[in-house]
């Protein structure tokens, strides 16, 4: 069969298409957004940001101590007695508005930083992830003044001081998922960005200055895991809403263990993407793609253990094979680029480290012929046949541009091995048949299940986890719960 | 080579939301510079320069065909077209106005386009064109019987129509306007090309929607699958409603990711259009003029 093979990635190659860069403003250095002003940290200490496609320095980033969180809690908990709980919803509404509209005037920009610092591709930064930023604060804004209409015969009430801590996968995004809800049910915020990726919040901060948004009602302290921990353990936050790791997220757990802080938790994933023989298997394909290699796998629900009926096992992989051929792996401002780069060094070795794990226990590595760049930290988009339910790379999330393939016979044997796992944020299920996928979204545990596509977001449709992929949900009506006392 | 002929009733299924996302994902390609204008020269290469239309004289033939050795002498390194495409009864008059030259003479057949007649009359009519010296035919499917589950009678028609043409190509139209699912789509491409097709091709441009992306994608991902099983390859003609340079080269995409190299060719794709050339031309004057706007009034119309 080998010679009726198609040739993919031949001659006509695309010219180098980058994304203009001069109309970016970054800082050489910036400082802590407290109290609607940028202040120095308290013991003026500031690390390196780099762009992880050229590993060059692109800002120096200050890290906020317990002293500057304390200031920056207080300046959040003056805001919310003296200003936001007592202004009218409605008005709350309008800042809310307005900040969703600077996002998309200055989308472009924004666009640009999260790839240059976060290393994804402009494709999508472009057109999924300041658009969606946009659109959650657009759709919390309009629930602003309509509290009650959303859950009738209770009285919700604001609960104070919020402190959000997000991750690098998202940088823009995730600060969007935190701070549109809490803004919206009149909290206010001290939130603290991931310590790669801080520019868009940076951005954001601007953004929320220029905004006229009253000083206090959202704080940006940025730093690493320390400035995180003193956000969680200050005795004036109400809430803690935190989306990484599940390690971290265990700790913060621990920590707010015998306060009355609120907590939402979204940790890890190891989806399933089960696809059966009925399927439209060239749509599985992209289902597929989209589910693992969006952000180059760093996504805590992607689709990273591919789950195929036996009797189009063969076909499935082989046409994956090929649309992987098509992939474009290197510089996350070429408008081309599929894949770009892994965020930082250390999630590069991690990856790395389950590549050869990989190997050794055994499961077939499939990668395909595309070259990436010497520079920076990439990884080539890979596959793991013949995968087990005991291999590591099975259990283990990896965050990568990693999927590992197994094949199944019966319903109950994939609902099985997709069910035993720690986690429970997501899965995919493809075939032409509507009963089916009734079916397994009754069995499967996992908090989001897309049916014959993968990796969609709406802000007005909540998402979260079960078991170790945390608790309490975001977007949608069901994201207002977290952020409300409903009495 | 003998060829297990599958059961067309159970063709895959297709998933007409997520194949819209891929071609969405295909126009976000940004194609600059070099690979622009070779893109461009390719698509020139592959056009089928067509005129169907009752009220065509030898006049326009031959000026047409003229046009197709000659796309702007103006602009040197400049391809020619792939072929014309002509009503059977001008077959005589653009084989001899494009003698010596590589352009092929495609004609439609088969009672184009509705294709509403007997086989005998379609035979015939294939014939007619092949004997007036015809390189391709394009004949049209039976709808009517196609949408009645009716795959034998559909098969076995073209069938009999690629054993009329001889040595001529034989480029089977689905009219997939007519079709109105993916589904069926993809079904009418497997028919066709198990019955002998050397292509299949979208639409007979008389009826709306003619050509579009998704439909192109389906039948490109039916011929690699067809491919894959057979080892035959077989070529993709999208026809009307393709009448810009920029989508042009989003169909060159979609060719490139879907089907590869093989594929990127006059050989094995075609572009059914009237007006493309002109616009492909525009374009190529703009970059020959070093980016400056270049009129269409250097651009002659037929």
């Amino acid at each position: 069969m080998q010679e009726n093979k198609v040739e993919l990635g031949g001659d006509w190659t695309y010219a180098p298409a980058p994304e203009d860069k001069k109309h970016v403003k970054i800082e050489k250095r910036y400082d802590l957004f407290i109290n609607g002003k940028f202040v120095k940290p308290a013991k003026g200490k500031y690390f390196d940001t780099i762009s992880p496609s050229t590993e060059e320095v692109l800002s120096q980033i200050a890290e906020a101590d317990e002293k500057d969180v304390d200031t920056a809690v207080k300046a959040a908990r003056n805001a919310y007695d003296k200003v936001w709980k007592k202004m009218p919803a409605k008005e709350r509404g309008k800042y809310i508005f307005r900040i969703a509209r600077m996002i998309q005037e200055r989308s472009r920009e924004l666009a640009v930083i999260e790839s240059m610092n976060g290393g994804k591709p402009i494709r999508e930064s472009r057109d999924i992830d300041v658009p969606l930023a946009a659109n959650h604060f657009f759709y919390y804004a309009g629930w602003a003044d309509k509290l009650e209409y959303a859950f009738p015969g209770k009285k919700p009430q604001s609960l104070g001081v919020v402190g959000q801590i997000i991750p690098w996968n998202f940088p823009l995004l995730m600060a969007a998922w935190k701070i549109a809800p809490a803004l919206a049910t009149g909290n206010t915020v001290v939130l603290k960005p991931a310590e790669t990726t801080s520019l868009t919040a940076l951005k954001l901060a601007e953004i929320i200055q220029e905004s006229g948004l009253p000083d206090g009602v959202v704080n940006i302290v940025t730093g690493h895991g320390k400035t995180g921990a003193a956000i969680v353990n200050h005795p004036l936050v109400n809430k803690v809403a935190f989306t990484g790791s599940t390690d971290v997220g265990k700790i913060i757990q621990k920590a707010v263990a015998g306060t009355n802080k609120k907590v939402t938790l979204e940790l890890g994933g190891k989806a399933a993407n089960i696809v059966f023989e009925d399927a439209p298997i060239d749509q599985a394909v992209e289902g597929i793609v989209n589910g693992i290699f969006f952000n180059q796998g760093h996504v805590c629900c992607a689709g990273s253990r591919l789950f195929v009926q036996e009797g189009v096992a063969e076909e499935l992989i082989r046409k994956l094979k090929d649309r992987m051929q098509t992939l474009i792996v290197g510089d996350p401002l070429d408008k081309n680029t599929d894949i770009g780069a892994i965020n930082s060094k250390e999630q590069l070795q991690k990856i790395d480290h389950y590549l050869k794990l990989g190997s050794e226990e055994g499961a077939e590595m499939y990668q395909p012929s595309c070259s990436i760049p010497s520079k920076g930290f990439f990884c080539k988009p890979t596959l793991f046949l013949h995968a087990s339910q005991s291999h590591r790379i099975v259990q283990e999330e990896i965050f990568g541009p990693v999927l590992t393939v197994q094949t199944f016979r019966t319903i109950e044997e994939v609902v099985e091995k997709a069910n035993n796992i720690p986690y429970g944020l997501s899965a995919g299920v493809w075939t032409d048949k509507g009963s089916k996928i009734f079916n397994l979204t009754q069995n499967l545990r996992a908090g989001v299940i897309w049916a014959n596509t993968y990796n969609k977001f709406d802000p007005t449709s909540p998402f979260g986890g079960y078991k170790e992929s945390g608790f309490g949900r975001e977007g949608g009506l069901h994201g207002l719960m977290p952020y409300l006392e409903l009495t | 080579m003998s060829v297990k002929i599958p059961d067309f009733r159970q063709t895959p299924t297709i998933d007409q939301v997520s194949v819209e996302e891929r071609v969405a994902r295909f126009n976000t390609r940004s194609i600059k510079k070099e690979s622009k204008l070779q893109g461009l020269k390719l698509a020139l290469n592959m056009i089928d320069l067509t005129t169907l239309e009752g009220k065509d004289t030898e006049g326009k033939v031959r000026q047409m065909c003229y046009k197709a050795m000659h796309l702007c002498d103006e602009l040197p390194g400049l391809p020619t077209v792939a072929a014309v495409c002509v009503y059977p009864n001008h077959v005589k008059t653009a084989k001899a106005a494009l003698e010596g030259s590589s352009v092929k003479v495609a004609s439609v057949a088969t009672a184009f386009p509705s294709g509403n007649s007997t086989l005998d009359v379609k035979i015939q009519d294939t014939r007619f064109a092949v004997e007036n010296g015809a390189d391709e035919i394009d004949m049209v499917i039976s709808r009517g019987e196609f949408l009645k589950g009716n795959y034998n009678f559909v098969f076995d028609e073209i069938a009999d129509i690629k054993e009329a043409c001889g040595n001529a190509r034989l480029k089977v139209i689905l009219e997939t306007g007519e079709l109105s699912t993916l589904d069926n789509i993809r079904r009418a491409s497997d028919i066709a090309m198990y019955a002998g097709a050397d292509f299949i091709k979208t639409s007979t441009g008389k009826i709306s929607p003619a050509a579009t992306m998704p439909v192109t994608l389906v039948m490109l991902q039916a011929i690699k699958d067809y491919h894959y099983k057979t080892g035959r390859m077989v070529g993709m003609k999208p026809a009307g409603g393709i009448s810009t340079a920029k989508g042009a080269l989003q169909y060159l995409v979609m060719l490139n990711e879907t089907l590869g190299s093989k594929w990127m060719n006059n050989e094995w794709f075609r572009f059914g259009a009237s007006s493309l050339a002109n616009d492909i031309l525009l374009q190529l004057g703009k970059e020959a003029n070093g980016g400056v706007y270049y009129s269409k009034d250097y651009i002659s119309i037929d």
